[in-house]
């Protein structure tokens, strides 16, 4: 079986906050809930399947209940938790489950207010006693992959600059955008050293807020107002030491979602007229890229370089709303707003200045976890009928 | 003035008691699979690779070489080196680079195991050779 054109995405939202004190985290997931509704058309009466991750609070039942999705209705339900690439994943299992019939109209829900309080901490495995005094962060633990890849392939500094430069180009046009100047490589080589060698315009940003998906059968998309955008390959994949063996943190576990929506699609990287692709550090794009096989392994210093990600620029326009490293990454978690940036595109709805011409092909890919430790990832390939 | 690090004390549990009873003897133990023969780290009673329930402890030699590093700048107890280093038996281990000047480190460099204390028992880092 295939969900190969089988489900639509009807409706999309991503809450216009970056920074949310007055407001709770569930109330974030309602109001992105009801955003979507209204962009698809439909009703919260209308959802018979509801997908959410870690960041809901308390997990999938008290958001069912808090949300007062109708019980009655509500046959698939999926609290699939992969951090930031979580939402890539329930959108291939929401269309899992709709060509399997087991439901017909999808929520999909991400919020939450890193920026107002602290995070949980994050969950930890077997591993725990041999590595949590190691003091492993997102920022070093990318670090580790960035410092590999530049001894391995000769990246620079300068060239995964030019990441953060492109998506500065593009949150210009952004009016919601937590970071809207426009950079060049000299500002990203001359902010503070985080965590070598990653610079403090190398990390995305920290902000309060979510985004939400309506997914939903090709009749009732069909039936609705808004263009119609489906999913036509879905990959999912994770990584980790092993054990050990032959560790190698120059690759994601893109190397294998990728291929795998691709193949489903029945389409190429060459095919593909707009990228969504993970951000929460510039190396997480340069590697990914690679592992998706925009260009080839060791070679993606050289492909993101003088504005190649920029749009109406490069040659493959990326994150045309400024990305998690300059607009938005509620919740520290990018994955949703990647698909809803690709949507919009799909759509002909993005900003006019960075609206991909004829944009019928898009993917949104990303990453869960830590690139350096353990980590998932995800492929969306997405069309515009 | 920076806080001082302070290490976790390993929590342990049946399968990994014999690694932090070990430590406590300055011993660094691996695990190995008499099936397939495959060292890992860390260790697990069922082989990571061929799941052969046959795994057995071995004593390691404690010298490695720095796979990868990252030098944290942003701590409330001052920078740190976190590293991937690659052990003289093959595994690799997340760790960190110790008693040393982090702004020297260099990937490929030879480091060795030393055991900090904690609450309880001892935890492994490495340095410089």
């Amino acid at each position: 079986m295939t969900i190969k054109g089988k489900a639509y995405i009807a409706g999309i939202y991503e809450h216009p906050t970056r920074h949310a004190p007055d407001k709770s985290t569930p109330q974030l997931h309602a109001e992105v809930a009801k955003g979507a509704l209204e962009d698809a058309g439909l009703t919260k009466n209308d959802i018979d399947g509801y997908f959410c991750a870690g960041d809901a609070p308390g997990g999938l039942w008290p958001m069912v209940d808090y949300l007062g999705l109708n019980t009655g209705k509500l046959r698939h339900i999926d609290s699939t938790e992969t951090g930031g690439c979580s939402y890539l994943i329930h959108l291939g299992h929401a269309a899992e489950a709709i060509a399997a019939g087991k439901c017909s109209v999808a929520l999909i829900t991400l919020a939450g207010k890193p920026r107002t309080g602290p995070m949980p901490p994050r969950a930890s495995g077997a591993e725990a006693d041999f590595e949590a005094a190691y003091g492993a962060t997102t920022h070093n633990a990318y670090g580790m992959c960035a410092m590999r890849h530049m001894h391995d392939y000769g990246t620079t500094s300068e060239q995964l600059a030019w990441i953060k430069v492109a998506a500065s180009h593009h949150a210009q046009y952004n009016p919601n955008a937590f970071l809207k100047d426009v950079v060049t490589v000299e500002d990203v080589l001359n902010s503070p050293m985080i965590s070598d060698p990653l610079h403090r315009m190398d990390c995305c940003v920290v902000t309060d807020g979510g985004g939400a998906l309506i997914v939903t059968t090709p009749e009732i998309a069909k039936s609705l107002k808004k263009p119609q955008v489906r999913l036509i390959g879905h990959g999912e994949a994770a990584k980790g030491p092993r054990g050990g063996k032959d560790l190698d943190l120059t690759y994601s576990a893109g190397v294998w979602s990728g291929p795998r929506a691709f193949e489903e699609a029945g389409v190429t990287p060459k095919d593909i007229k707009y990228a969504s692709i993970y951000d929460s550090f510039t190396i997480t794009v340069l590697m990914q890229l690679e592992d998706l096989g925009f260009c080839k392994k060791g070679e993606g210093g050289k492909f993101v370089a003088d504005g190649n990600l920029i749009s109406g620029v490069g040659k493959l326009p990326f994150n045309t709303d400024g990305g998690g490293l300059c607009n938005n990454h509620p919740v520290n978690r990018g994955g949703m707003t990647k698909i809803i940036e690709a949507i919009r595109q799909l759509r002909g709805e993005a900003h006019p200045k960075v609206q991909v011409p004829n944009c019928d092909l898009a993917i949104a890919h990303g990453t869960g976890g830590l690139l350096g430790v353990r980590h998932a990832a995800s492929t969306c390939i997405l069309e515009r009928v | 003035m920076s806080e001082t690090r302070k290490y976790p004390t390993p929590v342990t549990n049946p399968e990994s008691a014999p690694f932090w009873e070990a430590a406590k003897q300055g011993k660094f133990m691996i695990k190995r699979c008499t099936a397939c023969g495959e060292p890992h780290y860390f260790p697990r009673s069922v082989c990571p690779f061929c799941f052969s329930d046959k795994t057995v402890w071995e004593e390691g030699s404690g010298e490695a070489t720095i796979y990868t590093f990252s030098l944290m700048r942003k701590s409330p107890t001052g920078p740190y080196a976190i590293a991937y280093v690659t052990l003289k038996e093959g595994p690799s281990l997340q760790t960190n680079i110790v008693d040393c000047d982090i702004d020297s480190l260099k990937i490929g460099q030879k480091v060795k195991v030393v055991f900090k204390p904690t609450g309880g028992a001892p935890l492994p880092f490495f340095t410089p050779a």
